[in-house]
């Protein structure tokens, strides 16, 4: 999705907002009514991607909709740290069921909706890597192929963070975590490259899918209002860092996501029906080494000697996504 | 408990704003302001990054006060400068310096062209005499009357001015705006009082009856040198004969015209030369390019318009048509040293630019001065060691640019003031942390260049005394005013406001910024990582 930027006042459209900027032109998140659909209180970790993603989602997706929504939560971290009984920091109507049904469930409630005739009445369904790509998968790929009239979307940090850092089938190849440690000649995660969602979803030909990340609010709030505005299964992928899996400092949280997307490691893309339509070219082009060097689950890639084989393996990674989405535009690569 | 809830549930819903989360912290963010480079760097104490802010929603008049507290002349300023904020500015170390200079000259000419004046206090009947209308000068005379004290300025030409008039050169500074500026300051009531030079400044405090005095009397002589010279050869010094051709009595240099010397005023006298007739302008310097004093874009410029430059070169012998050069080589200190090798040059004249003296002998009956070198001795206040005698400009040892000059005389007459009794001390000082580099998260300003003064064609230049560098329209000033980084201070981006995973950053609404709420604030550092200004510090929680 090309987001319109404004490149007038001193960052543009690449801030929330400008004391000079049209209020039509500033963000969902520079609006001092914003919803706030996940409010203060709430039990997650200090910067907390999947906090911040959430909310800059469902206020996006309440802008769209005029407030009429409905949120399907499957378990994990997300819906945890929201909803210790009896408190709830939700400020939207929300569900939660189980942990592998939550598509099954928003599919549910979008055909009860629908059978009610509250037509003005739209469904999300958000769930962590795990819930999406290990237990939810075959409700997903149900609710996919039945064109059900719902967004899911995906907090993806890349491993099971709520119950311990265990490994999900997101998490990638050679990052430490519980069930993956670094020992004698196991280098952390040692199984394949995980499932690449996205592109299962895309293969189910429905009629909007995309990639985002904390690091570029404006695209995520532009792919949310795009998605808001199609109906049908609809799948949004959004790279989320977690401090505690990750192991970083809890500041780095968006830098750590930007970097993330200039190395080239999680391209950010839009597909409608099935074929990409649009990337978020890469910005400034960063190191995967200055990715992977931020997160102490890949310090055994650097210390006690730098496995260079395997950092080579990983800057081979960024650099297909880079040929394969297109990342980097040739005459930019070539200016100084 | 209610008997209506659903089977197996047995409290009501709440809301996790009862769960203060605040309570985990234990850092706390904090909005700061740091002191930004452009500030750090101007010899005039301007705060650039202060009026760009103003200057960026349009508010032109609101920026121009700004200036005018530290400066009054923005339009003469922001034609001659060097601009050390521009050298400083961060915006550089991402793509291209923001044109502050191109700005300050904008808002210079709309003040003029609104006719924008400054308020006068009411008088305090203390008279202070200021010797001198100069840059320094007339700086401290308009601070002077500006805070009610009636001002008398002795000067020795017939124009007011000084170097503003008869050291730049017309192309660089035209002179109908000195003229403007230094009347909206006669037009506050300072007297300038022309063709009155201070002979014996000891009799003039004496039975003058003032209050105070600002010696501001410039450095116009030019040096010498003694280089063998044969008969009927025209050797002059650069300060004269860019005097005389302000005087518009430019004086007969031929079409070769050699200038000795590699500062500014060298620059201005080759370029003048090209303007007055000569068709080979040749600036002979001793070292090398990257040790020149002169400033780069001046010896661009001067390049540009046809001025050639012999680098590691000394002029030995003048003759009637040609100079002798030697060629010099640089020593491991870098140092210029004689290699024994000569060469001629054909030169009809020979101008001068090795640098200019004082003539301080109006204060030959005042013993208690410091005068060493030419220069007068002062403290930081600019106060002499005679009570009530203050001086400034190019008689004192400071870098001698009108941006300093103008320093000096707002920073002594705020000493004259409160000697007066006006007030009790110093300019407060800037003691803000700095706004480095490294403390601005760049990502978020989006890439673009800086806006280039349209150029007159050189060809064009050398033809006449049009102002070489135009200025900015409106749209382009509140484009580069925009591009300003706010280096240090908060411009209202909102981005703590967003990527606060807590909600703990309050929106106070426009021109009030924000609030942290310490109840749910859990002290992650996620908004002073992401501030693009770097406006906000974390400190540890119990400080």
């Amino acid at each position: 999705m090309t987001v319109e930027r404004t490149r007038f006042y001193q960052v543009g459209s690449w801030a929330a907002g400008n004391r000079l900027l049209d209020p039509e032109s500033a963000s969902v998140q520079a609006d001092p009514h914003r919803a706030n659909a996940l409010t203060c209180g709430h039990r997650a970790c200090q910067g907390c991607g999947e906090a911040l993603a959430a909310r800059w989602v469902l206020d996006t997706a309440m802008r769209a909709t005029g407030g009429q929504m409905v949120v399907v939560n499957a378990t994990g971290c997300l819906e945890v740290f929201s909803t210790p009984y009896p408190e709830s920091s939700w400020q939207v109507p929300w569900l939660h069921s189980l942990f592998g049904n939550a598509p099954a469930v928003a599919a549910g409630v979008a055909a009860a909706l629908s059978a009610q005739g509250r037509t003005d009445v739209r469904v999300i369904a958000q769930a962590g890597d795990g819930g999406t790509v290990d237990i939810g998968m075959g409700c997903l790929s149900g609710m996919f192929e039945r064109g059900d009239d719902v967004l899911f979307v995906c907090y993806d940090n890349e491993a099971y963070m709520n119950t311990g850092v265990q490994r999900s089938a997101a998490t990638p190849p050679w990052a430490r975590t519980t069930t993956t440690p670094v020992a004698g000649e196991a280098l952390g995660n040692r199984y394949g490259q995980g499932k690449d969602l996205p592109r299962i979803a895309m293969a189910h030909r429905i009629p909007y899918v995309a990639t985002a990340t904390v690091a570029d609010l404006r695209d995520l709030e532009a792919k949310v209002t795009a998605a808001m505005s199609i109906h049908g299964a609809r799948y949004l992928h959004v790279l989320v860092p977690c401090p505690l899996g990750w192991a970083t400092t809890a500041s780095d949280t968006i830098h750590v996501a930007r970097l993330a997307t200039q190395s080239g490691l999680f391209p950010v893309f839009e597909a409608r029906d099935g074929a990409v339509t649009d990337v978020t070219k890469i910005r400034h082009r960063a190191a995967t080494a200055d990715y992977l060097r931020a997160q102490g689950r890949y310090a055994h890639l650097f210390t006690p000697e730098p496995r260079t084989e395997v950092l080579d393996a990983i800057e081979a990674v960024a650099q297909r996504n880079i040929s394969e989405y297109g990342l980097v535009d040739d005459v930019e690569e070539a200016a100084p | 408990m209610t008997t209506d809830l659903p089977f197996a549930i047995t409290l009501d819903v709440g809301t996790s704003l009862a769960n203060k989360t605040g309570t985990w912290r234990t850092q706390l963010p904090v909005y700061v302001s740091r002191r930004p480079p452009c500030a750090t760097a101007c010899p005039a104490g301007e705060d650039p990054q202060k009026w760009l802010y103003q200057a960026e929603d349009g508010d032109y008049e609101t920026a121009w006060r700004t200036i005018m507290a530290v400066n009054p002349f923005p339009a003469v300023i922001g034609r001659v400068c060097f601009h050390p904020c521009q050298t400083s500015c961060n915006r550089a170390q991402l793509d291209e310096a923001v044109g502050i200079n191109s700005v300050e000259r904008f808002i210079g000419d709309e003040a003029l062209r609104r006719g924008w004046t400054m308020p006068v206090a009411v008088s305090t009947g203390r008279r202070v005499l200021v010797i001198g209308a100069g840059p320094a000068g007339m700086t401290a005379a308009y601070q002077l009357a500006r805070l009610g004290h009636t001002v008398v300025v002795k000067e020795s030409a017939p124009h007011a001015g000084g170097m503003l008039t008869y050291g730049i050169p017309r192309y660089r500074l035209p002179r109908d705006i000195v003229d403007a500026e230094i009347a909206r300051i006669a037009a506050m009531g300072v007297t300038i009082e022309l063709d009155s030079p201070v002979e014996d400044l000891a009799a003039e405090l004496r039975e003058g009856g003032w209050d105070a005095a600002f010696l501001a009397v410039g450095a116009q002589l030019g040096k010498r040198t003694d280089i063998p010279a044969g008969d009927s050869v025209r050797i002059l010094d650069a300060i004269a004969m860019l005097h005389s051709v302000a005087d518009d009595l430019p004086p007969l240099l031929g079409r070769r015209v050699v200038v000795y010397g590699g500062g500014d005023t060298a620059m201005d006298a080759a370029r003048t030369a090209r303007r007055i007739g000569a068709t080979d302008a040749t600036i002979v310097y001793r070292r090398t390019r990257d040790r020149m004093p002169a400033h780069p874009v001046e010896l661009d410029e001067a390049e540009a318009e046809g001025v050639t430059v012999r680098w590691l070169s000394t002029i030995s012998q003048v003759d009637a048509d040609r100079i002798v050069m030697e060629r010099m080589r640089l020593d491991d200190a870098g140092k210029p040293q004689p290699t024994g090798e000569y060469e001629t040059l054909t030169a009809d004249a020979v101008v001068l630019a090795i640098g200019q003296d004082t003539d301080l002998t109006l204060l030959d009956a005042v013993s208690d001065v410091n005068k060493t070198d030419g220069m007068v001795g002062v403290d930081q206040d600019f106060a002499t060691g005679h009570r009530g005698l203050w001086a400034g400009g190019d008689i004192v040892a400071d870098q001698h640019t009108v941006t300093a000059a103008i320093g000096h005389g707002t920073r002594a007459a705020t000493a004259i003031h409160a000697y007066l009794g006006g007030s009790t001390g110093r300019p407060s000082v800037d003691d803000r942390a700095p706004a480095d580099f490294g403390s601005l998260s760049t990502w978020y300003y989006s890439d673009a260049p800086a806006s280039v003064r349209p150029q007159l064609e050189a060809a064009r230049r050398v033809e006449t005394f049009d102002e070489v560098v135009a200025g900015l329209t409106t749209e382009t000033a509140l484009y580069e005013a925009r591009r300003c980084m706010s280096c240090g201070n908060c411009f209202e981006c909102d981005s703590c406001y967003s990527v606060c995973p807590d909600n703990a950053v309050i929106k106070l609404g426009p021109g009030l910024k924000y609030a942290i709420d310490p109840d749910y604030c859990k002290g992650c550092g996620l908004c002073a990582a992401e501030c693009p200004a770097g406006a906000i510090e974390m400190r540890p929680e119990n400080s």
